[in-house]
């Protein structure tokens, strides 16, 4: 009793940053991250909002060569935009198909994990779409799918179909872009999925064998439970992904034909950067709406993670 | 103050362009920021730069080659934040934005009455003018016009069409014999858009093409529609090859070269990449695009590549006197030739390399051009314009039934770009 006593007094005289130690630290540590985070990422978001509501073509400074119109950005991209209309239908389209890599690279995963001869190598070889850059994966799938010589039309002829254009058709080239966004991103759901299988408890598949389950059945209530994280995980970088796909847009189709495969952060480019875009209020406008959809998800996610913090403690 | 600094840089501009590159007292820095980053045009500006230097050595040039494509995007920042004195641009309305922001210098001095450079340059003038100032120097030009294999239309019997009815039925024997008439790729819709301005110009004149670029005429009108009547009778025939809306030009070339497609409306350019795929000058000529609706005076496309001084450069009488010897005769002469940029001269006391594609595009253009010289359809219409027709042009050359809807739509941006 008596050292407590005194070592409060010491505490006391040692002054203010001593006595809150363990209450401050953990700040200082996170200042230089809350002010990265603050300049980079919550400054541009309300700049972002304060742009949409000018008329501004980015060549001098928005205050005075900025035209104040409220919400008629808004307004023309809600009721008016056509382009707008068919982004946010392929958003929407990449969205649900590119979570179809989450049970592929299950898949896969479950395959590679035995132990044969030489199976880091064909782990290796799995993983490698995603090493790649993104523009050599868009490259590589424009020959794949190329109508005179390509590899696709090649082999759809040897089963006996006509030719297909996929890229320069309106209605297929999203999902022909979405297929090749799918094969980088079936191998990082695989690696997230190869990692959590390391981490299942060899205990609980012999008391499930010895029960007598099998195959799907094991899959399905003894393994995949295990994997949750690993499947969180894969769904939120694939949900992320499928809302900011661009470089392989924009290296595929630059967004056509005829505008057929954009979605709002190549349209939103478009709009205010590129070669012809001077749009910048109306491509603020597109970024505030893609960072709302965003949030939805963002919102979801934060929220899940909360509540399997607070289940743990 | 700033008219003494303008008067001196006047008169310094107009000693500079009397002496021309000879004249060396020229101390401090330049900063040149180029475009060229192709490897032909790369070298001839590097050439031209170093003969500038060597005439001035004094002075500190320091020069930045940017990719072609990032340029267009990375102009807006570089001529706002870190101006570099001379840099590479288009004219006629590619300008307009940056003029209108204050970016670009006023080199009307330049161009006053009695200088080597009103007088040498006239043609090229009114490219450069906004708000009746002028805005930068041209280094170069090219035609357009139809790029043809002679060996194939001598092997079917056929003669260069002089008028639309010749190119309709030059066209249905091509198809008899199995090719198609007109390669093109439309992936990165400027090539369509050559179409539409050389089927609107013989469709409906030069002035007419000049009105809708400023907006006064509607895509509705009748007039329009005619245009894309003659160009939809092409495409329903089949004279285009399949698929050209996801390809690039340079992989349009292949069908010229092996024969499948017999021409190609494309610019100067063109031409040495289907002289390397391997097409002699006997197999390789060049036309003028036919008449369409006859009495119309023929008018071209001529693309004009500029150089400017940024508002903010910190050495305006030094990017001053760069832009008077790029212009000056020799200058002219040594780039333009076919050994370097192989395009046409923008100073009449220069001379035109003899070469075969650049003397028949000189000849026409300054004498078969009555009707007047158009830039190109992204250089006359405003940014948002373009964009949007030359989309519409990509999904006519495919769907040409959607005529109606495409014209709503451009009709549409029509309204509120102006």
């Amino acid at each position: 009793m008596a050292t407590t006593s005194q070592w409060n007094k010491t505490l006391a005289k040692k002054g203010w940053y001593k006595r809150n130690e363990i209450a401050v630290t953990p700040w200082l540590f996170l200042v230089p991250g809350l002010i990265m985070f603050a300049i980079y990422v919550v400054f541009p978001i309300f700049q972002s909002f304060r742009i949409s509501l000018f008329k501004w073509d980015g060549l001098g400074p928005l205050a005075t060569h900025g035209e104040y119109i409220g919400m008629a950005n808004y307004e023309k991209l809600l009721t008016r935009d056509r382009s707008f209309n068919i982004s946010l239908w392929n958003n929407l389209k990449w969205l649900i198909f590119y979570l179809a890599s989450i049970p592929a690279g299950l898949f896969i995963a479950l395959f590679l994990n035995q132990t044969v001869r030489g199976i880091r190598l064909y782990k290796s070889l799995f993983f490698f779409p995603f090493v790649i850059s993104q523009i050599v994966v868009g490259l590589v799938f424009t020959w794949f799918y190329d109508p005179q010589f390509g590899l696709f039309n090649g082999i759809i002829g040897f089963v006996g179909f006509e030719p297909i254009n996929v890229l320069g058709d309106p209605t297929l080239s999203t999902y022909g872009v979405i297929a090749a966004g799918l094969w980088p991103q079936t191998a990082y759901c695989m690696i997230l999925y190869l990692t959590g299988l390391n981490s299942v408890d060899p205990e609980q598949i012999e008391a499930a064998r010895l029960d007598g389950a099998k195959g799907i059945r094991m899959l399905w209530h003894v393994i995949l439970p295990q994997l949750r994280p690993a499947t969180f995980i894969a769904f939120v970088v694939t949900v992320i992904g499928s809302l900011r796909s661009f470089d392989l847009i924009s290296i595929m189709t630059n967004g056509g034909p005829f505008g057929s495969s954009r979605v709002l952060s190549f349209y939103m480019f478009e709009k205010s950067l590129s070669e012809y875009g001077f749009k910048m209020g109306y491509g603020a406008a597109i970024a505030v709406i893609l960072f709302l959809i965003m949030m939805v998800f963002i919102g979801y996610f934060l929220w899940r993670m909360y509540q399997d913090e607070k289940a743990e403690n | 103050m700033r008219s003494i600094l303008k008067a001196t840089v006047a008169s310094l501009a107009t000693v500079v362009a009397m002496a021309g590159p000879a004249s060396a007292e020229l101390t401090g820095n330049l900063k040149i920021n180029l475009d060229t980053s192709n490897p032909a045009p790369r070298a001839t500006m590097e050439t031209l730069i170093a003969k500038f230097q060597a005439n001035n050595p004094a002075l500190n040039i320091t020069t930045n080659v940017i990719d072609r494509e990032a340029y267009k995007t990375q102009i807006r920042n570089f001529l706002s934040a870190d101006a570099p004195d001379v840099l590479t641009w288009y004219a006629a309305n590619r300008m307009k934005p940056y003029v209108e922001a204050g970016l670009l210098e006023d080199v009307s001095d330049m161009w006053a009455d009695g200088t080597d450079i009103a007088n040498e340059l006239a043609s090229t003038k009114g490219a450069l003018t906004i708000d009746g100032k002028q805005w930068g120097v041209p280094y170069t030009y090219y035609q357009w016009g139809i790029y043809y294999r002679k060996d194939i239309y001598q092997e079917l019997g056929l003669s260069e069409p002089t008028n639309f009815d010749d190119m309709l039925s030059n066209c249905e024997a091509m198809i008899a014999s199995g090719r198609k008439c007109y390669t093109i790729g439309n992936k990165w819709l400027w090539t369509g858009a050559g179409w539409f301005d050389y089927l609107n110009l013989r469709t409906n004149g030069f002035d007419f093409h000049m009105q809708m670029a400023a907006g006064e005429i509607e895509w509705t009108d009748p007039r329009v529609r005619e245009t894309f009547d003659n160009w939809g009778k092409l495409i329903r025939m089949g004279a285009f090859i399949d698929d050209n809306q996801n390809k690039d030009w340079q992989q349009s070339l292949p069908f010229m070269i092996d024969g499948s497609a017999g021409a190609i409306l494309m610019g100067n350019f063109a031409v040495s990449p289907l002289r390397e795929g391997g097409l002699t000058d006997n197999q390789l000529d060049f036309h003028q695009f036919p008449a369409i609706t006859a009495g119309i005076a023929m008018a071209e496309d001529a693309p004009t590549d500029t150089f400017h001084i940024a508002a903010n450069a910190k050495n305006k009488d030094n990017a001053r006197a760069f832009l008077a010897y790029i212009v000056s005769p020799d200058a002219q002469t040594e780039m333009n030739n076919s050994a370097n940029l192989g395009q046409l001269p923008v100073n009449s006391k220069a001379s035109v390399d003899d070469d075969k594609f650049l003397n028949q595009g000189f000849e026409m253009l300054s004498s078969n051009s009555p009707g007047g010289v158009a830039q190109f359809f992204d250089r006359d219409f405003p940014a948002e314009m373009a964009q949007a027709a030359m989309e519409g042009f990509q999904e006519f050359m495919v769907y040409p039934d959607n005529l109606d809807d495409i014209l709503d739509r451009i009709e549409g941006v029509r309204k509120e770009a102006y």
